[in-house]
């Protein structure tokens, strides 16, 4: 997939590999979010199919990063944070488990890229085996090489790695918690507005890698950038006022909506 | 086009607001330079108040032990020992507690409760210090001498015992008064600077350093340890200096709690002194030569040394930190 060459044009050329028919790994089941009294998020349903990209997109303030943070229980963290609702991972509701276990199963990348300041590269993307208590040797440095490729950050930073992680880029940086999330191997990886703070360079070197996590894992990313939907994704998820509006495939989506307000919304009539 | 010729007010509202920026500048930039020349007014009075003792014994009355201005012996040791260890046990003892509250207040604690907390805490760090010396009277001493000073000398004899040695940690006469006492009141008071301090630390952490650790599978607890407190760190040992600072000068409620004796300190049981607690005592009644007079003046300077090279290690610590870990965090 080409990033540059949908800059601007149509969104017709888009073509995905089809997994019309992969599995559901997770499942999002009536789910409404609050904050207090404040509903965030309103009766929403979709399914997530195993080793796709979905993308949520909307509006600001449409709920969609409230979404995302109810797929691995970080709403609950937030003041006032609560659901109503299931949400499935293989069929198992995440709300009935250890929220602990739960996020050690579905990783998280966040809009502003965090790695811990005080640690050094290595120590970043060691932390989340160190949490589960592996301490030896082979095991964390096979591990940090392996996430630090799969986020396509190993090159750059293979001469330092016990160096600090502050001295990186803003686009390395958010890489390196790319590279954090992975080390742990989770089963599914959220990404809410992975890009938002990075230079279009930087972002398109972040779509092509999520574009390839999908081989080993299932994605969704939250996104107000709808080029960046139709590039990475082979699902979108349209949201509106809290509301879930339209969910298709992306070209589908893209091409012949059926809501008038995705519709609108896809060209740009309101935003 | 809009020269300034052609708009009188203008220009001269331009000008107007030139010099009061100016005036604003020498203002505090005067200000600013009067810290520094209080400083050194300071200084310079202090040395040549204790030119007298300085001249006449040089370094060496800070090692020696035997303090006697009647007969002009004016060694400073007991009261160097006095400050330093007070001071060090009071930070052994207020530290956990102090990063306790700390860490209960800004992570954990429910806000309803966390808040009002905060206030108490740091309504605490107002209270006069006379205040905890009188505390210190009539509460710690009475229960140091019937209940906590019995229980630690019998753990030193039985430490004792066990390893063939006598500890000279909780030994001697018990009188509820001492080096112990001196040093429970001292963490007393500066928790609350210490809690106080490092919770706006805590605070101001990004809440996207907690996300990050959270995201990871991390505990309450792991991500306190692994992202807040290691994020913290520098303003946690400022807050750390602060109260060693406040713990070193510390006069009154010492001078009412530690006895005030003029010898060093044996065990923690004794009775002692700092020097703080020496000049506030004794400067009145046993200045009784310009040699000795000018010896607390010397002690005073001790003081101020002591309090300088403490904010110069901290700097140098906090300089460390931060050309380890590349910074980041705050300054």
């Amino acid at each position: 997939m080409e990033g540059e060459s949908l800059q601007g044009e149509t969104l017709g050329k888009i073509t995905h590999q089809n997994h019309d028919g992969a599995p559901t790994k997770m499942e999002v089941d009536k789910l409404s979010a609050f904050y207090g009294s404040k509903k965030a998020v309103s009766d929403v349903s979709l399914a997530f199919r195993q080793n796709t990209v979905t993308a949520i997109i909307g509006p600001s303030g449409c709920g969609k990063s409230t979404l995302i943070r109810c797929l691995n229980r970080m709403h609950e963290v937030s003041p006032g944070g609560r659901i109503e609702g299931r949400v499935l991972l293989d069929g198992t509701d995440i709300y009935t488990e250890d929220p602990v276990s739960v996020r050690r199963r579905i990783g998280m990348v966040f809009q502003k890229p965090n790695p811990f300041p005080t640690m050094s590269v290595y120590d970043n993307v060691a932390a989340g085996l160190k949490l589960n208590g592996m301490r030896k040797r082979a095991v964390l440095d096979e591990a940090v090489i392996r996430s630090l490729k799969q986020a396509a950050l190993w090159d750059e930073v293979k001469d330092n790695v016990h160096g600090s992680g502050n001295r990186l880029s803003g686009g390395q940086q958010q890489r390196l918690c790319i590279a954090r999330a992975l080390a742990i191997q989770p089963e599914v990886i959220l990404m809410d507005e992975p890009c938002s703070a990075l230079d279009p360079i930087a972002t398109a070197k972040i779509e092509d890698l999520i574009f390839d996590l999908q081989k080993t894992y299932t994605v969704v990313i939250v996104t107000h950038n709808m080029q960046q939907a139709a590039r990475v994704a082979e699902y979108t998820a349209f949201m509106y006022l809290g509301e879930l509006i339209e969910y298709d495939r992306t070209e589908k989506m893209f091409e012949q909506p059926t809501q008038k307000l995705t519709e609108n919304y896809i060209t740009g009539r309101f935003g | 086009m809009l020269r300034g010729t052609r708009n009188p007010g203008r220009t001269f509202s331009a000008r107007l607001r030139r010099a009061l920026d100016l005036g604003f500048l020498s203002l505090t930039l005067v200000v600013a330079l009067g810290i520094l020349a209080l400083l050194s007014a300071f200084i310079i009075v202090l040395f040549r108040a204790a030119d007298l003792s300085i001249v006449h014994y040089g370094l060496a009355l800070l090692g020696e032990s035997t303090w006697a201005p009647g007969v002009n012996k004016l060694g400073l040791l007991p009261f160097i020992i006095g400050t330093l260890l007070t001071s060090a046990i009071a930070l052994v003892i207020a530290i956990p507690f102090s990063l306790g509250i700390a860490v209960s207040l800004s992570e954990l604690a429910p806000r309803w409760i966390a808040e009002p907390l905060g206030y108490i805490v740091e309504l605490l760090a107002a209270v006069p210090s006379v205040v905890f010396g009188l505390w210190g009277i009539f509460v710690l001493i009475p229960f140091m001498r019937t209940t906590i000073d019995p229980l630690l000398e019998s753990w030193n004899n039985g430490a004792d015992r066990l390893f063939h040695a006598s500890i000279p940690l909780f030994t001697g006469p018990i009188s509820g008064s001492g080096v112990l006492t001196a040093s429970i009141v001292l963490a007393i008071m500066i928790i609350p600077t210490i809690s106080a301090i490092s919770r706006e630390a805590l605070r101001a952490v990004p809440e996207t350093q907690r996300e990050a650790a959270l995201g990871l599978g991390a505990t309450r607890w792991e991500t306190t340890r692994m992202s807040v407190l290691s994020y913290a760190r520098i303003g946690i040992v400022g807050a750390i200096i602060l109260g060693l600072g406040r713990a070193v000068g510390e006069t009154m409620a010492v001078t009412l709690v530690i006895g005030n004796s003029d010898f060093i300190p044996t065990s923690l049981f004794s009775q002692g002194q700092t020097i703080a607690s020496l000049i506030a005592n004794e400067f009145l009644s046993n200045a009784s030569s310009p040699l000795a007079a000018s010896a607390f003046l010397y002690a005073a300077l001790v003081l101020l040394l002591i309090t300088l090279l403490i904010n110069i290690g901290a700097r140098l610590l906090v300089y460390r930190l931060v050309k380890r870990t590349g910074g980041g965090a705050i300054e």
